[in-house]
């Protein structure tokens, strides 16, 4: 049942590394001693299934899944990609769940004290499940920048959290999407943490090809994923 | 749909940060959404033996974090996982995947109800697979969880035996009778002298 062969392993030139000092917290949290090598067997080609009974259109909306009494403040936006793994196969019917702050920089979350407003229209919060061709897409607003306690006058560019399962338990991607041009990506240190050569991976494309005239602009961005066991069918 | 910089190799991982859980574990935390997993992993029906699975994360300087998120991935009372790759599948109707905040819990404790795994086709000890995220850590790190009355079937798992025998109890959790039933212990501590064993897999 195992089947090593047709799992590619963890890219470790395209993660960032666990203890990077600019990034105050991984001091303490990143584990310090070498990772032991695990062969992959059966717990790590399977993972769990979440399919399209998973999300609903409301999900993929996060401009009216959080609407109470009016729309959500902020530049509306289209967020979609391709998400493939490593040999370029689609990952089809596999859940994305996706969490941001609103257009002022301010998460619904309860521990966030940034002194920016809350939108009562808008949760932040989003799920999508990918198409017959590993295609997702998400209706929201361009969220803000936010500051935070690294050091002093620390702000987080813009961006979109993203979680992946993928096909196996060894597909795994928690990420965050930026924005292209943004003049706090190079001052970032958890983006900064990302090996120099992958962290374009990380900046979605404005598209005028997905932008929608009089209602949001589009960006694109594509996820790749470990390239995972083939099924027993295609064996 | 181009996007030539993303054709390139796997999409960096980056933290999940401190604000996961409007996200990912909705419910959980209080949120008006429903989260996809959590905590219980059983139902009314579900066969096996019932454990509770209790622990923290812990960091470099001995305290417990309050911000991280474990996920964990198990097989069934057979040892059967739920999904395709497994041929014989899960008859019991258990999915085996649960989800649980460290920052609910006023010990920061994550727990988990399910049942005990049984042994995998692949001839590997009961254990259960064990993600963990948080903020300050960069890229999600795996590790497993044994058991300390499994004491036959550890000793001939072939992963526990790749561990160097001085770091493998990082990887056993402890059986304990509580008032509501089975509890296993298990700590994570992310470095120090107690640091549990993260695999490359
Ligand atoms: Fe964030």
């Amino acid at each position: 049942m195992t089947d090593d062969a047709t799992v590619t392993p963890r890219d470790w030139h395209s993660h960032p590394p666990y203890v990077h000092p600019d990034y105050k917290s991984t001091a303490l949290r990143g584990p310090s001693k070498p990772l032991i090598p695990l062969p992959a067997g059966l717990g790590e080609i399977t993972g769990p299934v979440y399919g399209h009974d998973s999300a609903n259109e409301l999900d993929a909306d996060l401009t009216k899944n959080g609407v109470r009494n009016g729309e959500p403040l902020g530049e509306r936006i289209i967020v979609t990609g391709q998400v493939k793994d490593e040999r370029g196969r689609p990952v089809p019917n596999t859940l994305i769940e996706i969490w941001q702050a609103n257009a002022a920089g301010r998460y619904v979350h309860a521990v966030d004290q940034h002194d920016a407003p809350l939108d009562p229209n808008f949760f932040g919060g989003g799920r999508c499940v990918t198409d017959a061709e590993g295609v997702y897409r998400f209706t929201t607003v361009k969220p803000g920048a936010y500051p935070w306690g690294n050091h002093h006058n620390a702000w987080r560019p813009n961006h979109i959290h993203f979680s992946l399962f993928g096909p196996s338990y060894l597909t795994r991607l928690v990420t965050q999407m930026y924005f292209p041009g943004d003049p706090l990506l190079d001052l970032d240190p958890i983006f900064l943490g990302t090996p120099e050569h992958a962290r374009g991976r990380l900046v979605a494309d404005f598209s005028l090809e997905v932008t929608e005239p009089d209602f949001a602009l589009g960006y694109v961005f594509n996820i790749v994923l470990r390239g995972s066991a083939t099924t027993p069918m295609e064996r | 749909m181009d996007n030539p910089k993303s054709s390139g190799g796997q999409t960096p991982s980056q933290t999940v940060g401190p604000y996961f859980a409007y996200g990912l574990t909705p419910e959980q935390y209080g949120y008006p959404l429903k989260s996809i997993a959590g905590g219980t992993l059983v139902e009314e029906g579900t066969e096996g033996e019932r454990i509770r699975i209790e622990g923290r994360v812990i960091d470099g300087h001995g305290a417990p974090i309050s911000d991280a998120m474990i996920e964990i991935w198990q097989a069934d009372f057979q040892g059967h996982y739920a999904h395709p790759h497994d041929t014989r599948g899960s008859n019991t109707g258990f999915r085996g995947f649960g989800r649980f905040g460290t920052g609910t819990d006023p010990e920061n404790r994550f727990l988990f109800d399910t049942v005990k795994p049984g042994t995998t086709v692949d001839g590997q000890a009961p254990h259960i697979n064990i993600i963990v995220f948080m903020r300050g850590l960069l890229s999600h790190a795996y590790t497993r969880l044994y058991f300390d009355d499994e004491v036959e079937a550890n000793t001939t798992d072939p992963i526990l035996n790749a561990v160097p025998a001085n770091r493998r109890t990082t990887l056993i959790a402890e059986r304990h009778i509580g008032p509501s039933g089975i509890v296993y212990r298990f700590d994570i501590h992310m470095q120090g002298p107690h640091e549990t064993v993260f695999f490359n897999v």
